[in-house]
């Protein structure tokens, strides 16, 4: 542990429910996973980077990182057997979080490229972001308005700001799926929940306090704590 | 809704902080880690590190600061300084950077702003520019708009030939994704941010414009977005040297009305 991380300043501490709960990030080899890494630990947690679905699937819970091009990803997730892994998890209720580019592979299809299949776990297809006048892709922070209390967003404000990187958006088939929206150029789906699978479009490992919190909510959701 | 940014700069020589900073309650002021620490915790919405090592092991000083401010600190940041190439800027994203900003390299190899945006995305790739009003000639008639030259070298070369709304211009063009425009006239006067240079270069490009050089009260990061059309504020001394905070700044960006993000939101 760095000298730094017991900073007073830091806006996040750890929270005593996430403590020690085991995370597993799977890595498909695409996008820098060291913040979310980084990020589950500042909350507590003991996370752990792989690519292993076995070594993954006993972990307390499971996060589905990600950025770069869908269909590479899908194929990438699908050779490592970590599609499998993810399915069945959440068939058994054991909490899975999808981030950025990874809630976007739960959904049915993506029109990204030529238009690949998903994992098909949460009804819905993966579109690009209708920003009209405003700059693709959509880059900052983007208040976040929650359709519906969940145990994911416990302690975090209504119109709270997350920080966003991405030019395509999930577009959940059943409305009830959707946790959280955003507006750019349209209002947008960016955070889902549908039993133990959650997602976020945005960046919590780049969110700050905000961004802190929800990954420590789900750390607790991972501990069976809500 | 994308709300506008106010980004604490910190100057780094061989990883250290080298502008001062009187903040009272931090161990160690050099620190460029814990300085973002403790922007992040004031609201800071992103940072910018500009390495200033002029030795031949800038790189290696570079991505250590990246990896230990990505192990440290959740909001994004940019490094910039010392990367004239792909793998320099894949060291520095790889480390855990959001962003690269290139000044000099992309001015003697514009090309570098295509290869970069190719395998990074323009999402990644910042141009710096360091702009200068030009001197009216005497001789010469009147003109209406005021023109800037483009400089390098921490302000000391002028780039013969190169105009600085046309170089924001072209460089987003190549795939630049936001632009820091620093006004060398203003830098360090705390005078306020030059608006005209601003908003000539807002206006003429897609991408976002973050301002830069002069800031002396939170006054002026106001006028940058309103009268300037910049996207976000870069600031130093106002904050290094404590005469305000980012949350103080940001209280009175949010009184004028312009959307901020709060500090401290959802602390856990």
């Amino acid at each position: 542990m760095s000298a730094t991380r017991t900073s007073s300043g830091t806006a996040a501490g750890p929270l005593p429910d996430a403590q020690g709960v085991r995370i597993s990030i799977l890595d498909y080899g695409m996008g820098n996973l060291r913040s979310v890494e980084k990020a589950l630990e500042r909350v507590g947690a003991r996370a752990e980077i792989t690519p292993d679905a076995e070594r993954a699937a006993d972990a307390d819970g499971v996060i589905l990182p990600g950025v770069g091009a869908f269909p590479r990803a899908v194929t990438r997730v699908r050779e490592l057997g970590q599609d499998e892994l993810v399915r069945s998890r959440v068939a058994e209720g054991r909490p899975v979080l999808g981030i950025c580019l990874g809630v976007q592979l739960l959904f049915d299809s993506s029109a990204e490229n030529e238009g690949d299949a998903g994992l098909a776990l949460m009804p819905g297809v993966v579109g690009p972001l209708e920003a009209g006048d405003h700059k693709i892709p959509h880059i900052g922070w983007s208040p976040v308005s929650w359709r519906h209390e969940s145990g994911l967003t416990e302690g975090i404000p209504d119109e709270t700001p997350f920080y966003f990187v991405h030019s395509f958006v999930p577009r959940p088939a059943d409305e009830g799926d959707v946790l959280g929206t955003a507006a750019y150029g349209e209002r947008f789906a960016c955070a889902v929940e549908r039993g133990a699978l959650y997602g976020a479009q945005f960046h919590p490992e780049k969110s700050s306090a905000a961004g802190l919190r929800l990954l420590a909510n789900f750390a607790r959701i991972c501990r069976g704590v809500e | 809704m994308v709300l506008k940014r106010v980004i604490p700069c910190l100057d780094v020589d061989a990883g250290r902080v080298v502008k001062g900073t009187n903040f009272v309650d931090i161990r160690d002021a050099g620190d460029p880690v814990e300085l973002a620490e403790r922007y992040d915790a004031e609201g800071a919405d992103e940072l910018v590190f500009l390495d200033i090592t002029a030795s031949h092991e800038s790189r290696d000083t570079i991505v250590d600061l990246a990896r230990r401010t990505a192990d440290n600190v959740f909001i994004p940041f940019t490094i910039g300084g010392g990367i004239r190439t792909v793998d320099d800027a894949q060291a520095v994203l790889d480390a855990g950077a959001d962003k690269v900003s290139v000044n000099s390299a992309a001015l003697a190899r514009p090309e570098l702003l295509e290869e970069l945006a190719d395998v990074f995305g323009a999402q990644c790739v910042v141009i710096a520019i360091d702009a200068k009003r030009r001197e009216p000639v005497v001789s010469s008639p009147p003109c209406d708009r005021p023109e800037w030259d483009v400089y390098t070298h921490g302000g000391r070369t002028p780039v013969e030939g190169r105009d600085a709304v046309e170089w924001a211009r072209e460089a987003t063009e190549r795939g630049a994704g936001e632009v820091l425009l620093t006004s060398m006239d203003r830098d360090g006067t705390n005078d306020g941010y030059e608006l005209e240079l601003t908003r000539a270069v807002a206006d003429a490009v897609t991408v976002p414009v973050i301002a830069s050089g002069g800031a002396g009260e939170p006054r002026h990061l106001v006028d940058a977005v309103e009268q300037g059309n910049a996207d976000a504020v870069l600031c130093a001394s106002i904050f290094h040297y404590g005469r305000h905070t980012v949350s103080e700044a940001k209280q009175a960006m949010r009184q004028a009305g312009i959307p901020v993000r709060a500090a401290g939101s959802a602390r856990a």
